[in-house]
């Protein structure tokens, strides 16, 4: 049968109505638009912001270990708690508040298969309520680094061709078009790709309605392209947010064993005085 | 509350492939405009009616994705 390798981490939206309310479930909306929560969400979610909660906001930085704890604990989640993620534009942001989770340790997270564009399509209720959760002690675990990538080690793997890199922005950006999406800041001085990255865009692992491709669509488009896990794969994107979607999919879903979100990114590499730049279309 | 009159349609502005996203909760018209590649929301608007959110999504999204340059050459 035809199945995900961890399908205990994704959840439907008909899950979230019959378990959201249960004592031990958590659902946190994380969308790239901040402001889409206050139109209305699931009943009982509350809201993290990516962008002042989610990563240290002094140094450039994922989140601290111990403003993950208080974020968590004020949310009112134990280590035991199941957290339910989702978010605007096909869980984006709820996949980078995934992969922080698994960075420290979390055992129960889940993504409601759909996201927020799933649960708005379907009619479903929605809420401006904004819980207010009782605080819980939180202690989160050291830091698993074997899911993340820093710079050096995005290097030495293109110099020994020991992994797979996968850029999973625009063609567009990919090829050196533009500088960043659509419509948002440029955020760096040089547009391309790593060399040998192949370009395989995040969404595509996306039907049109949200919600995650079939497995067999899921390894038909990464093998297809060389990403089938018999090699260490590295993923990046502009910041490291649509990455750590492709993350998701290539370690959960697929359950490829060698997976790391390289989280500098095209903000990084694109930056890096000296570094090696491919323009145009993957070799 | 329920999410009411929920559509998505492509279109282009300003050059670029555009999904246009408008429902209602309650009173309130809801639009928001994305990029489809990597579909990031650049604009959204809220409004009275249909017609009042999304004129006012898709100028502002008209203005953010104009500005977005190409490389040269």
């Amino acid at each position: 049968m035809d199945s995900y390798t961890h399908p205990e981490t994704l959840v439907t939206t008909q899950w979230v109505l019959d378990n959201a309310q249960k004592p031990g479930v958590v659902v946190v909306e994380v969308d790239v638009d901040t402001k889409a929560y206050d139109e209305g969400h699931v009943p009982g979610a509350i809201a993290w912001n990516w962008n002042t909660q989610l990563c240290d906001t002094v140094q450039r930085d994922i989140i601290p270990k111990d403003k993950l704890e208080k974020l968590l604990g004020d949310s009112g989640i134990t280590p035991e708690s199941t957290v339910v993620l989702y978010g605007d534009n096909n869980n984006w942001f709820a996949a980078w508040a995934f992969w922080q989770l698994k960075i420290y340790g979390h055992k129960e997270a889940k993504i409601m298969n759909g996201g927020r564009k799933k649960w708005l399509a379907e009619g479903r209720e929605v809420s401006k309520d904004k819980p207010s959760p009782k605080a819980a002690r939180y202690t989160a675990k050291a830091p698993d680094l074997s899911l993340r990538s820093f710079l050096p080690e995005v290097q030495k793997a293109l110099q020994a061709k020991s992994a797979v890199l996968v850029d999973v922005r625009s063609p567009q950006e990919f090829t050196g078009e533009i500088l960043s999406p659509p419509g948002l800041p440029e955020t760096c001085q040089r547009g391309g790709h790593i060399p040998s990255a192949r370009s395989i865009p995040w969404g595509k692992a996306c039907n049109d309605d949200g919600t995650f491709k079939s497995p067999s669509d899921l390894r038909t488009l990464y093998g297809g392209e060389g990403v089938d896990g018999s090699k260490p794969v590295i993923a990046y994107c502009r910041i490291g947010e649509r990455s750590s979607h492709t993350w998701f999919v290539l370690k959960y879903l697929l359950g490829y064993k060698d997976v790391r979100n390289y989280d500098g990114s095209w903000t990084e590499w694109g930056n890096l005085v000296g570094a090696p730049v491919e323009t145009g279309t993957a070799r | 509350m329920k999410v009411e009159d929920f559509t998505r349609r492509l279109e282009k502005i300003a050059g670029w492939d555009a999904e246009i996203t408008t429902y209602r909760i309650g009173d309130t018209w809801h639009c928001h405009v994305d990029n489809v590649s990597p579909g990031a929301t650049v604009a959204r608007a809220d409004g009275e009616t249909r017609e009042a959110a999304e004129r006012e999504a898709l100028t502002k999204a008209d203005a953010r994705l104009g500005a977005t340059r190409r490389a040269k050459g």
